[in-house]
């Protein structure tokens, strides 16, 4: 496949980030010697790229591989096959010394600000950390004045800093997490669900923080999720996983307002409204059938065929590629039957849905 | 809304409250354990046990290797509290100047084999591969063979060639390191996995920077527990082997010595016995008191 | 999808009054949940939404009585089916629990025991409370697992926990807890773990068989989108205490605690475009750790000294609708910051 491009065609300077058909296989390894069995697709051939400033999201359920997509992009588990252009130079193939100083670039904040921060070592030894592991600022005082500067930018008091992590709510420990990321001041943050384990009122304030940062420090960043409410909050341009795969990718408002794949119909649709009733009664829900099935054991042609309304023979036997519906149109889907559906073509009827109501999503 | 529900990256502020005093982990496992009265009781008990191995003086003006054979064998009485021994020696005295090579076998005992394990067991954890497959064998070889029987034999062969303390702790080092490298390599491996360690990765740290100041910290607290509850089987293991008579040997006093050269004359003098024999009790009671009260401050489950 | 019910009226099946639960004992013991009341009656859905902390899992374990060792009630009533819980003998209690009443726990490694297949564990329902035979149990168990939607039902009664699916395991769940056809249910936050497209499976299969069988339905949940779609009834619980209860539509439209108000605010929308989120400044409050007035005061927009000495009682502001705040009026009355 060839490379995405940038939303903006118009746009002249290079992507700053640029992923070209990325496979990450998982080996799975059996009997008695080890030998490997056979391979976990957890990323098969994923290509997309982001422009200097802008926000990706990466939207997907539990094993859509795409936190083995972040690890390998942090070469933190070996890629398969592809390349990863970060500036140009692939980050893939960079050695040890390369890679360090890559890493002052790219930071990423974690999942669970309850398990990535060492437990016996203060905040202040943890956000420091990463200048001491690249070996800046050798004086402990300028350490110090940064570290402070930094924890003030987060949100966070001067004597927080001699706190240890367990003495410190959910909220404050993910914004111990942020500072740490950002004390080296990266250019792009990878972000790994940084508020799924946070309560509501706190994912709200973390959220704003984020906002507020990408905003003040030009960063650029790629926000992988579970929740397309979130994802939405914080991102330019949205891309849906599905088992090992981009199945739609485009304009933020452009997948929640007209989602042409028919997986990205059902995950938005799922997610449960906080709005009064009446509202939520109109709404046509689509109800997917079964769980997404075995990485180890994907479906032929299209992953979704199997829980898919639409899915013909055509389904089973070709893999749909990522396509747009036209040259200026930045919104791609990889789907043989997307939306809206050519005039005069029958296929099935989402679970729940009549043909009478063809929009998704009354909007209020 | 808007003044409702303001949204202020400084919110985090307002959680600040001038509470108690900032604990580490190791902290607050500290200070459970100051808040338990058998805890202190065992600290009094080793406390007088340690001043007793650095200056015997101070409990004692009589010299233990002065023995008056007219003495031997007498009761307790006034002046010689633990009555006199086979030799006429003040068993007092003995029990007091023991203290020292008993509780140094043990602690050297513990030190080696606390250091052979947790090196071996850091190595093995973080490394993996083919170097934890050697170390992990190894360590299954050793823990299969029984410590006191390994002790006897190797003590037997090495016969009567000098070397006391030393000698011994180095033997029960030895053979007493594969259960402390067992314990060291799991928690390693537990900890290599923690969500912080892959956000040194991350950050670009070496291996040494993470096993030394990431997983180093915090996989040493169990052994630290283990530590506490062998101190106490040591000073047990001295004293058996000393009584088989392979372990210390006189002129070194130690409580197994007085132990063994008690034996005989249970019926007749039951004094000589029960004295040494009652302070070893003693003193490996408050280890083991101190060992568990130590082993539940550092578990999370029992907070 | 869920089809509109209707409150059935008569007895309440569950009435919870004045409920206090602690944390250890005596004087050093950490209140958890303070003078918690509540009803619930046959055929209905009440749900209790709080963030953590707010001691909404500590009341559901409290009434099923399965508290961890270290708490306890300390205080109020339990009355089931018109039987005062707290006061019967423990082996009564424990045979109504099962089979008149049972619990759906979060999908975790430990709910399932992982040693026996997931027919044996269901069927193991029958046998312990009805004496059935091995093969009666084993029918009833595949019965049961295609009520709940598992598929290959009679393949699959031989399959382990560790082979199902994290969606499989939480219909397995839900087929144990109904098996003796209970007639009040607890689910405590039954679909977090889960994704959303398996949750919108579960959530329905949970009120499909909760309206079914008539059951009183007790929902644990922070989620604000679940509440609006299934509940009838909503306890919001802030730092151990309830500080709103009423229809979802009226907490979700027009809240009368200002905790309430931001709670629902705070969830990103699908179809809202704010450049910068509503959020809560400050911390959740614990029940231990609150003063003397109203718990939420110090995160409060609307705080006056009031509020910092004295704490507002839950009183009635419109019929079916109680809060605790001493400005409810004021809140209510301030149209402009409805919540769509």
């Amino acid at each position: 496949m060839t490379a995405v491009p940038s939303p903006r065609a118009a746009d002249a300077s290079p992507p700053l980030i640029e992923v070209n058909g990325l496979v990450c296989h998982y080996p799975v390894r059996g009997g008695l010697l080890r030998r490997q069995v056979g391979a976990i697709q957890a990323v098969s051939d994923v290509s997309f790229s982001v422009r200097r400033g802008e926000a990706l999201g990466i939207v997907g359920e539990s094993g859509c591989g795409k936190s083995s997509l972040l690890n390998a992009l942090l070469r933190l588990v070996p890629a398969t096959g592809g390349s990863f252009l970060y500036e140009g130079s692939d980050v893939l193939k960079m050695n040890a010394r390369e890679l360090r100083r890559w890493r002052q670039d790219v930071q990423l904040v974690f999942q669970n600000p309850f398990a990535s921060l060492d437990p016996r070592m203060t905040v202040h030894e943890i956000v420091e950390e990463p200048l001491r592991i690249a070996g800046l600022f050798p004086r402990a005082a300028e350490r110090h004045e940064r570290v402070l500067a930094m924890l003030d930018k987060v949100g966070l008091d001067p004597q927080h800093g001699e706190r240890y992590p367990h003495q410190l709510s959910g909220g404050q420990r993910q914004r111990v997490g942020i500072a740490r990321s950002l004390i080296l001041e990266p250019k792009v943050l990878f972000l790994d669900e940084p508020v799924s384990a946070l309560d509501v009122s706190v994912q709200a304030q973390v959220l704003n923080l984020l906002g507020e940062l990408r905003r003040d420090l030009g960063l650029t960043f790629v926000f992988i999720g579970h929740d397309l409410s979130v994802v939405r909050y914080v991102s330019d341009r949205i891309a849906v996983m599905y088992l090992g795969r981009i199945v739609e990718m485009g304009p933020r408002d452009a997948i929640f307002s007209q989602p042409r794949h028919p997986y990205t119909m059902a995950l938005i649709s799922a997610i449960p409204q906080a709005r009064a009733r009446q509202a939520a009664r109109q709404r046509q829900g689509i109800t997917l059938q079964g769980d997404p099935p075995n990485p180890a054991d994907p479906p032929s042609g299209c992953h979704f065929r199997t829980r898919c309304w639409k899915a013909t023979d055509l389904c089973a036997r070709v893999s749909p590629e990522l396509t747009s519906g036209g040259d200026a149109d930045m919104h791609f889907a990889a789907c043989h039957h997307p939306e809206p559906a050519p005039q005069g073509v029958e296929i099935g009827l989402p679970p729940g849905r009549s043909r009478a109501a063809p929009e998704l999503r009354e909007r209020q | 809304m808007t003044d409702l529900l303001q949204a202020t990256p400084r919110a985090a502020k307002d959680g600040v409250e001038p509470r108690r005093r900032n604990r580490s982990l190791t902290g607050e496992a500290l200070a459970l354990l100051g808040r338990s009265p058998l805890v202190w009781v065992a600290l009094v008990v080793l406390a007088i046990l340690a001043a007793m191995a650095i200056a015997p003086g101070l409990f004692t003006n009589v010299d233990p290797q002065r023995c008056i054979l007219l003495n031997s064998r007498k009761p307790p009485a006034y002046g010689s509290w633990f009555g006199f021994d086979i030799q006429g020696c003040d068993v007092f005295a003995r029990t007091v100047y023991g203290a020292r090579a008993s509780l140094a076998v043990a602690l050297l005992a513990t030190l080696g084999s606390t250091l052979i394990g947790g090196a071996l067991g850091l190595v093995a954890g973080f490394n993996g591969g083919i170097i934890d497959a050697v170390i992990s064998r190894v360590t299954d070889v050793v823990l299969g063979l029984p410590t006191l029987l390994g002790a006897i034999v190797i003590l037997a062969t090495l016969g009567n060639t000098g070397g006391g303390v030393l000698r011994l702790a180095l033997v029960l080092s030895l053979l007493g390191w594969a259960t402390e490298a067992r314990l060291m390599r799991a928690s390693v491996l537990q900890i290599r996995n923690a969500e912080y360690v892959r956000a040194a990765r991350v950050a670009g740290a070496s291996s040494l920077w993470i096993a030394l100041r990431h997983v180093l910290p915090n996989a040493v607290a169990p052994l630290l527990v283990l530590a506490t509850l062998s101190l106490g089987s040591y000073v047990g293991t001295e004293a058996t082997l000393s009584y088989l008579g392979l372990g210390l040997q006189p002129p070194t006093i130690s409580w197994g010595t007085a132990i063994s050269d008690a034996q005989p004359y249970l019926a007749s003098a039951p004094h000589m016995l029960m004295f040494p024999s009652l302070v070893l009790t003693v003193t490996v009671l408050a280890l083991v008191m101190l060992g568990e009260a130590v082993r539940r401050a550092f578990d999370p489950r029992s907070r | 999808m869920i089809g509109f019910k209707t409150t059935s009226g008569g007895e309440p099946l569950l009435e919870v009054e004045a409920l206090s639960v602690a944390l250890g004992r005596g004087a050093g013991a950490i209140p958890i949940v303070a003078d918690l009341s509540f009803q619930v009656r046959p055929g209905e859905v009440v749900a209790v939404i709080g963030e953590s902390g707010a001691g909404k899992s500590m009341s559901a374990l409290a009434i099923m009585d399965i508290l961890p060792p270290t708490a306890g009630v300390t205080g109020g009533s339990i009355r089931f089916m018109g039987e005062d819980l707290l006061t019967m003998p423990a082996q009564r209690r424990r045979m109504l629990r099962g089979s008149r009443m049972a619990m759906v726990h979060q999908d975790a490694p430990t709910a399932l025991n992982p040693v026996y297949s997931i027919g044996w564990q269901i069927a193991e329902m029958f046998r312990v409370h009805r004496g059935a035979t091995a093969a009666d149990a084993r029918r009833e168990a595949i019965a049961l697992m295609k009520k709940v939607g598992l598929p290959n039902a009679e393949e699959r009664a031989g399959a382990y926990p560790h082979q199902f699916s994290g969606g499989m395991r939480q219909r397995a769940m839900i087929a144990m807890a109904i098996a003796l056809e209970p007639a009040f249910l607890i689910a405590d936050e039954p679909t977090t773990a889960l994704d959303v497209t398996v949750q919108r499976q579960i959530l329905d299969l949970l009120v499909g068989l909760q309206q079914e069988r008539g059951m009183g339905l007790l929902l644990i949940t922070h989620d604000f989108g679940v509440v609006a779609e299934v509940a009838d009834r909503v306890i919001v619980l802030y730092a151990g205490r309830v500080v709103e209860t009423g229809t979802p539509d009226a907490i979700l439209t027009n809240p009368a605690h200002p905790y309430a108000r931001a709670l629902a605010a705070c969830v990103p929308h699908l179809d809202s475009s704010v450049e910068t989120l509503p959020s809560i400044p400050g911390m959740s409050a614990s029940l231990a750790t609150a003063g003397p007035g109203c718990a939420f005061a110090p995160r409060c927009p609307l705080r006056r000294p009031i509020c910092l000495e004295t704490r507002p009682a839950l009183r009635e502001i419109a019929p079916g609708r109680r809060a605790a705040c001493h400005f409810s009026e004021e809140v209510l009355a301030d149209d402009s910051r409805a919540v769509a």
